[in-house]
């Protein structure tokens, strides 16, 4: 078993910051559109669920993109990912955010804002 | 020394890597060797050249008569748990009470694994050879059973091979042109593409092409 945990560390990373359902991030995602053409995609957006563990966790981001909710899901532990930036913290009150996807406009905004 | 053509190890457990391109792989963690080269199989002798080799040490108290004959033979101060052959072209080079590991292997790209699959005991034909279930319910009574065996009066008989329960798994199943992701010959790892038959810690066969 000490074996398999040490080449699960291995493909993790590090540098992720901590953050949890309800947080509002920006994923930067590199984007290869030809062998040596490398662009950065940023992907903002509030994460609704964090699920799985170790090298295969992943997360879910959902964003309002021209009036249309669109959701993308990342491993946390991908290489694509150059680095996640933690835009705003929210209330932190579900694990999974699901319910965020029957709300629009303001009532999104209310349920992710931090409660002071 | 020629070709070694392939090593014992046992299964670790499975976990995943990521490539390049952010694809996330399902690999198998294999620990392969150390092997003991326990006898040299001659073409002079056997009528073919092989080598017999040991996995898993076991101490001597362990053994039977035959099985102490073997390694003592080789001048060995420990029996193993598994013996097999392997072909080679040609036993020179190879020393009885040789160890042999990834180390001493050309890897290619592919090897081919041999295992056992799990037992799963007496299954049905569902989860045996994947036959549809029937309906749960609307007051159908047919379920997960076997269905017509057949036909009448003409054949008259269940024709032999037929599909049926029994004994499922627990068999040797060799996957071919499984995929290496990455070896580490310190630590006696190989990281292959993919399932290999057997439950985690049992010995599989791994055969270098």
């Amino acid at each position: 078993m000490d074996i398999m945990r040490k080449l699960a560390f291995e493909e993790m990373r590090m540098d992720i910051p901590p953050f949890r359902a309800g947080d509002t991030v920006r994923v930067h995602v590199r984007i290869r559109e030809s062998a040596d053409k490398e662009r950065i995609q940023v992907f903002e957006g509030v994460v609704i669920s964090r699920k799985g563990s170790g090298v295969s966790e992943t997360f879910i981001v959902r964003k309002i993109s021209y009036g249309v909710g669109v959701e993308r899901i990342f491993p946390v532990h991908s290489p694509i990912i150059e680095k996640i930036e933690i835009v705003a913290e929210g209330r932190h009150n579900r694990s999974k955010m699901y319910y965020l996807r029957g709300l629009r406009g303001k009532a999104v905004r209310q349920k992710i804002r931090k409660r002071t | 020394m020629a070709k070694i053509t392939g090593l014992m190890g046992r299964k670790i457990g499975m976990t995943q890597v990521f490539a390049e391109n952010g694809n996330r792989v399902p690999v198998t963690v294999l620990e392969v060797g150390p092997c003991t080269v326990i006898q040299k199989k001659t073409e002079a002798k056997e009528g073919y050249n092989a080598l017999q080799l040991g996995y898993n040490r076991k101490p001597l108290s362990r053994l039977n008569m035959p099985e102490r004959g073997i390694v003592e033979k080789a001048g060995l101060d420990h029996g193993f748990r598994y013996i097999r052959e392997i072909k080679v072209d040609d036993t020179e080079g190879f020393q009885e009470g040789q160890v042999l590991s990834l180390k001493d292997v050309e890897l290619g790209l592919l090897v081919d694994i041999v295992g056992t699959t799990k037992g799963r005991g007496f299954a049905g034909t569902v989860k045996r050879h994947g036959f549809s279930r029937g309906p749960m319910g609307h007051g159908s009574k047919h379920h997960r059973a076997v269905g017509s065996a057949g036909m009448s009066a003409y054949p008259g008989k269940v024709i032999k091979g037929k599909k049926m329960p029994g004994r499922m798994g627990g068999k040797r199943h060799t996957i071919k042109n499984s995929l290496i992701i990455d070896v580490r010959p310190d630590e006696n790892l190989l990281l292959v593409k993919g399932a290999v038959p057997g439950a985690v810690n049992q010995m599989v066969m791994v055969h270098f092409r």
